[in-house]
């Protein structure tokens, strides 16, 4: 079976070892390696960038292949960062409490400990005790399960409303979006127990490594590669049994796969079930490499920004979504980073950081309009070795 | 003679001080020296003790010159002749000589040294003294803004002094609002300060039922209490025993009687830490070694092994306190002693409480009127071109933005406000209809079969406009100042009020209404954009042209949102993310109500804004809060009424 699926998708192959072969060279020429070519912020942002990849390949499966156009996946990106970001907080700020009261002569009761790590962690909402959602901060393994329960339980809460009441189409979207809006709005409160707008910080300092972050970035790149690789062969292979006909089916006519007897709810509930879990394995992995995450991430921008990405890499083959997700939000770091050269226009000269969002939303009319399949439609060419573009 | 006739006064002051006042009187009846000269002693070598009676009586005097003679003297120009022990307005004119003024006639005197004067300095207790008496002039001042100022300062800091005065002065109010003002300030006052407590109940009850914020104001000092705790109950005012355990914590009743020094304070963990780390004795404290002391057990042991070497003051055990507590009695006391008018003030608040409650509703209704309008208006495009056409406008929000920046680069141009607005409305249409055309043609139009497309195109388009409105405009804020006539508030009484701009905004949303259901029921246009929505085939075959159709119903719902803009430009402030902070309730709006029904859109928006306010109105330090739960709700309503509240049937619902 796994054989003959591999050999069925010749392209996951080629993913794999594109992905295995750039995560070696960008080892080998990294700061932490010793050649030093690669700065560690840049080993950051391209691990930024593979965690971003493969949430773009959740949003593909369910909105290029079945149909549902999510403006709500960076929700479940997000909860899986809090998530994580609860046990490196805790962990971190334990170990540091803990030294510094061990130098007192009296050493201290759990109590105490316990009240020291929260005045340090809810200090800055005025508070010092712990609410209930941190009962089980203090475990790494809890939390690790928690990163994939608790997206995935309110992808199955609000997908099971959602579906059985048969909200489909544009509706669905705004709803999604209407979710993702709900979660930030709440979290941005101070007493939602996740620290308001400070949001979870010091992310980026693994509890207990001594490793400097030239290393640790390294970790979090291959496991991010690691996540992606793993990732994009689970949905390779999703869609290409029956399980992924079926999901195809309902894309393209729901009513007809409902009336041969499937339950499109329960394929369709399945299916963002298990992009939300991705998306949240993927915010798991984004948000200890860029040291922060706050309610903003989660804002309903962000997922309109994943739905453009998939959107301009090509949608209903997942190499688009990679390709999408990658040059976009790599483009969008080079551009607002202040690295393009400005412009001058005789009279005006474009500033890219102020212009780069004109030019991109122009560009996603563009690739909506002239160019429905993306970037990734660019590889149907080269076969047939017909013309340069449309 | 006159001058010589003083001097004798000075001399004499004590005993013909009678005798020169009636002959001066017969000589002056209007002059104000003599009677200073009665009490020239006393003003002389004034001190806060001795100077109240004749303060009091220079103020009854009803002498014109009065208030000046106290003015003068507050605020420390009245000098003292040495010659003749007169009393002057003294002026500085220049190195050590002074000007004097005579009070009675206001002539100039003449120039004396200092050497010949002294001044007189009254301390801050007769400076207040003093300007106690002088709220009855300036309420009895000719000038009605004096009065009303000094009413205002009256109102501001009341004392029981000014009491007098107010009521002396309201029987000569000419001005019947003045009147008014005077006649509440004293119940106000009497009820603070009336001399008996049937003076001070009846003007409770006078005032009952008012809704004033003064009121209450007045009111509440009256019914406070402090908490006390002692060993038998005194003979009080007392509001209520408390029951420890039901009306109070067993700490919270502990700490009282520690803050009454009637019991030892609890020993806390900080402390025993503290005393705990000063009696390390070779590794160990009391025979518990340092490093078993991180178990809570082993620190109360050592602890107690402290207590009984008598190192450190003993734990304060549960039974303890107990025991103290049982010995005590813990209650509230009203600072006010007569329980007459602390019952009285107590129910007449309870009373006031009730009205406000219920006016507080009728308000809260208002607010919510007036957030729904504002929905409405940001909504009511898109119920054009989602509801009407079915096209998603993710750049709806950037067209409300586009009409508020266009109010603004009006209100640039046009200085007056009134006219700027009046003028920025048609242009703000134009703008936004344009906008909205030359998007339709562009765009939208080869989207109509890909609806999610078009969702994703507009947001392209919106996020490119956010921009650009960012690099022309920059990101601070841009006023748009409405007109002054709209400025301030309808205030129906202090609970209940709204301002003028939130009844523009809600006419402006009526009137919005009017003009839809007329486009859309009684135009040609209306007719054509009803027929294209429903069945765009057979509409061409009957002659009409649906994309031009399209076009200008699209317009007309871009063209709708600047002049939303325009109005929600006039109360939130004109920044590039206006529009995108009301996309999602917009849609919200739409959906909720009914896709493809104006009354739907109409039902949509009054529930949202229902809703919001009345669950800000639950948690109201939390909007946050409320926004989350309103979204929750929204999406479990569209569970029960997915098609929202006024759902389309048969062929007109579309799909």
């Amino acid at each position: 079976m796994q054989r003959s699926f591999i050999a069925r998708n010749p392209s996951v192959l080629i993913f794999l070892s594109l992905l295995a072969l750039f995560t070696l060279v960008v080892t080998v020429l990294s700061e932490g390696a010793g050649a030093g070519f690669i700065s560690t912020s840049f080993i950051k942002t391209l691990g930024k960038t593979l965690c971003l990849c493969l949430i773009a390949v959740a949003m593909d499966l369910i909105w290029g292949y079945a149909g549902i156009l999510s403006l709500g996946h960076f929700a479940f990106f997000g909860l899986g960062g809090y998530m994580i970001g609860m046990w490196l907080m805790y962990e971190r700020t334990r170990l540091i409490v803990v030294d510094s009261l061990n130098q007192t002569e009296i050493p201290p009761t759990e109590a105490e400990v316990i009240e020291a790590i929260g005045t340090q962690i809810f200090g800055v909402v005025g508070s010092s005790d712990f609410p209930m959602i941190w009962a089980f901060a203090d475990s790494l393994i809890l939390q690790l399960a928690l990163v994939v329960l608790v997206p995935g339980m309110l992808a199955l809460i609000f997908g099971w409303l959602a579906f059985r009441s048969r909200v489909t189409g544009v509706y669905l979207s705004i709803l999604t979006q209407a979710m993702t809006l709900a979660l930030a709005l709440y979290l941005f409160q101070n007493d939602s127990g996740l620290r308001g707008n400070n949001g979870l910080s010091g992310l980026q300092n693994l509890p207990g490594v001594t490793a400097s972050q030239d290393i640790v970035s390294l970790w979090f790149l291959w496991a991010s590669a690691f996540a992606l690789g793993a990732g994009y062969f689970l949905a390779a292979w999703v869609v290409s049994g029956k399980f992924g006909s079926v999901i195809c089916g309902i894309r393209d006519n729901e009513a007809r796969v409902r009336f041969l007897g499937y339950s499109v709810e329960a394929y369709k509930l399945a299916l963002f079930t298990l992009t939300a879990c991705l998306a949240a394995i993927a915010g798991a992995l984004y948000y200890p490499q860029a040291g922060i995450i706050n309610p903003a991430e989660i804002a309903p921008i962000a997922s309109i920004y994943l739905a453009v990405w998939v959107a301009i890499g090509g949608r209903g083959r997942l190499y688009g979504a990679v390709i999408g997700a990658a040059f976009v939000s790599l483009l969008s770091t080079w551009f607002t980073g202040g690295q393009a050269p400005d412009l001058p226009m005789g009279v005006y000269t474009v500033k890219w950081v102020d212009w780069w969002l004109v030019l991109l939303g122009v560009s996603f009319v563009l690739v909506t309009l002239f160019a429905p399949k993306g970037i990734g439609g660019l590889f149907d060419l080269i076969p047939t070795k017909k013309g340069s573009e449309e | 003679m006159r001058q010589i006739y003083a001097a004798a006064l000075a001399l004499l002051l004590f005993c013909v001080t009678a005798l020169s006042a009636a002959s001066q009187d017969t000589q002056d009846a209007r002059a104000i020296q003599p009677l200073l000269q009665q009490h020239q002693a006393v003003i002389a070598k004034s001190s806060r003790k001795t100077i109240g009676p004749v303060i009091d009586a220079i103020a009854a005097s009803g002498l014109p010159q009065a208030q000046q003679v106290l003015q003068v003297w507050a605020a420390k120009d009245m000098w003292i002749r040495k010659s003749d022990g007169h009393f002057f307005i003294g002026e500085k004119v220049g190195g050590k000589t002074y000007r004097l003024t005579d009070f009675d006639s206001g002539d100039v005197v003449g120039e004396f040294q200092k050497g010949d004067l002294k001044q007189l300095k009254p301390n801050s207790g007769i400076r207040a003294l003093i300007a106690t008496a002088l709220v009855q002039f300036k309420l009895t001042d000719p000038d009605p803004a004096a009065r009303a100022d000094a009413l205002q300062s009256v109102a501001r800091n009341p004392s029981a002094d000014q009491l007098a005065p107010l009521r002396a002065s309201i029987n000569s109010e000419a001005n019947a609002a003045l009147a008014t003002q005077k006649l509440r300030l004293e119940r106000l006052l009497t009820i603070r300060f009336g001399a008996s407590d049937a003076e001070r109940i009846s003007a409770i009850e006078d005032m009952a039922g008012d809704l004033g914020v003064d009121l209450r104001a007045t009111l509440n000092p009256v019914v406070t209490t402090v908490r006390e705790a002692t060993p038998t109950l005194p003979d009080a005012n007392i509001a209520k025993t408390l029951t420890v355990g039901e009306d109070i914590s067993t700490s919270e009743a502990y700490a009282l009687l520690v803050a009454a020094k009637l019991a030892p304070a609890p020993v806390s963990d900080d402390v025993i830490r503290t005393a705990l780390a000063d009696h390390i004795d070779g590794g160990r404290v009391g025979d518990v070694p340092v490093a078993q002391l991180s178990d809570p057990a082993q620190r109360t042991r050592a602890y107690e092994a402290l207590t009984n070497a008598g190192k450190v003051a003993p734990l304060v055990g549960e039974a303890d306190i107990a025991q103290a507590l049982a010995n005590h009695v813990i209650y509230d006391r009203y600072l006010d002693p007569s329980a007459a008018v602390t019952a009285a003030a107590a129910k007449a608040l309870k009373d006031i409480e009730v009205k406000v409650a219920l006016n507080q509703t009728l308000d809260l209704g208002l607010d919510a009127l007036s957030l729904a309008s504002i929905y409405f208006l940001a909504a009511i495009g898109l119920a054009i071109t989602f509801g009407v056409m079915g096209v998603i406008n993710m750049a709806h929000g950037e067209f409300i933005m586009m009409g508020a920046y266009t109010g603004y680069v009006v209100q640039q141009i046009v200085p007056d406000h009134t006219l700027s607005i009046l003028i920025a409305i048609p242009t703000a249409f134009a703008v936004t209809f344009a906008a909205g055309v030359v998007m339709e043609r562009l765009v939208i139009r080869h989207l109509y079969a890909r609806p999610l497309e078009t969702l994703l195109a507009t947001f392209g388009i919106s996020i490119a406009l956010q921009q650009l409105a960012k690099n022309i405009f920059g990101t601070q804020a841009r006023p748009l100042t409405a007109p002054g006539w709209l400025d301030g508030a309808w205030m129906m009484n202090d609970v209940v009020s709204i301002s003028y701009i939130r009844i523009a905004i809600f006419v402006l949303a009526l009137i919005f209404l009017a003009v839809f259901l007329f486009i859309i029921k009684r135009t040609r246009l209306g007719l054509e954009t009803r027929a294209v929505t429903q069945n765009p085939a057979m509409a061409a075959q009957m002659g009409i042209n649906p994309g031009r159709v399209n076009m200008l119903t699209f317009g007309l719902g871009s063209g709708i949102a600047g002049v939303a803009g325009v109005a929600i430009g006039l109360f939130a402030k004109v920044t590039s993310e206006l529009g995108s902070d009301y996309i999602v309730q917009s849609f919200m709006t739409v959906v909720v109500g009914g896709v493809g029904n104006i009354w739907g859109t109409l039902a949509g928006a009054a529930l949202i804004g229902f809703l919001q306010k009345g669950i800000e109105w639950l948690n109201p330090s939390n909007t946050l809060a409320a926004q989350t739960y309103m979204i929750i709700f929204i999406i479990i309503f569209i569970q029960f009424r997915p098609r929202g509240i006024i759902a389309l049937k048969g062929r007109a619902a579309g799909d």
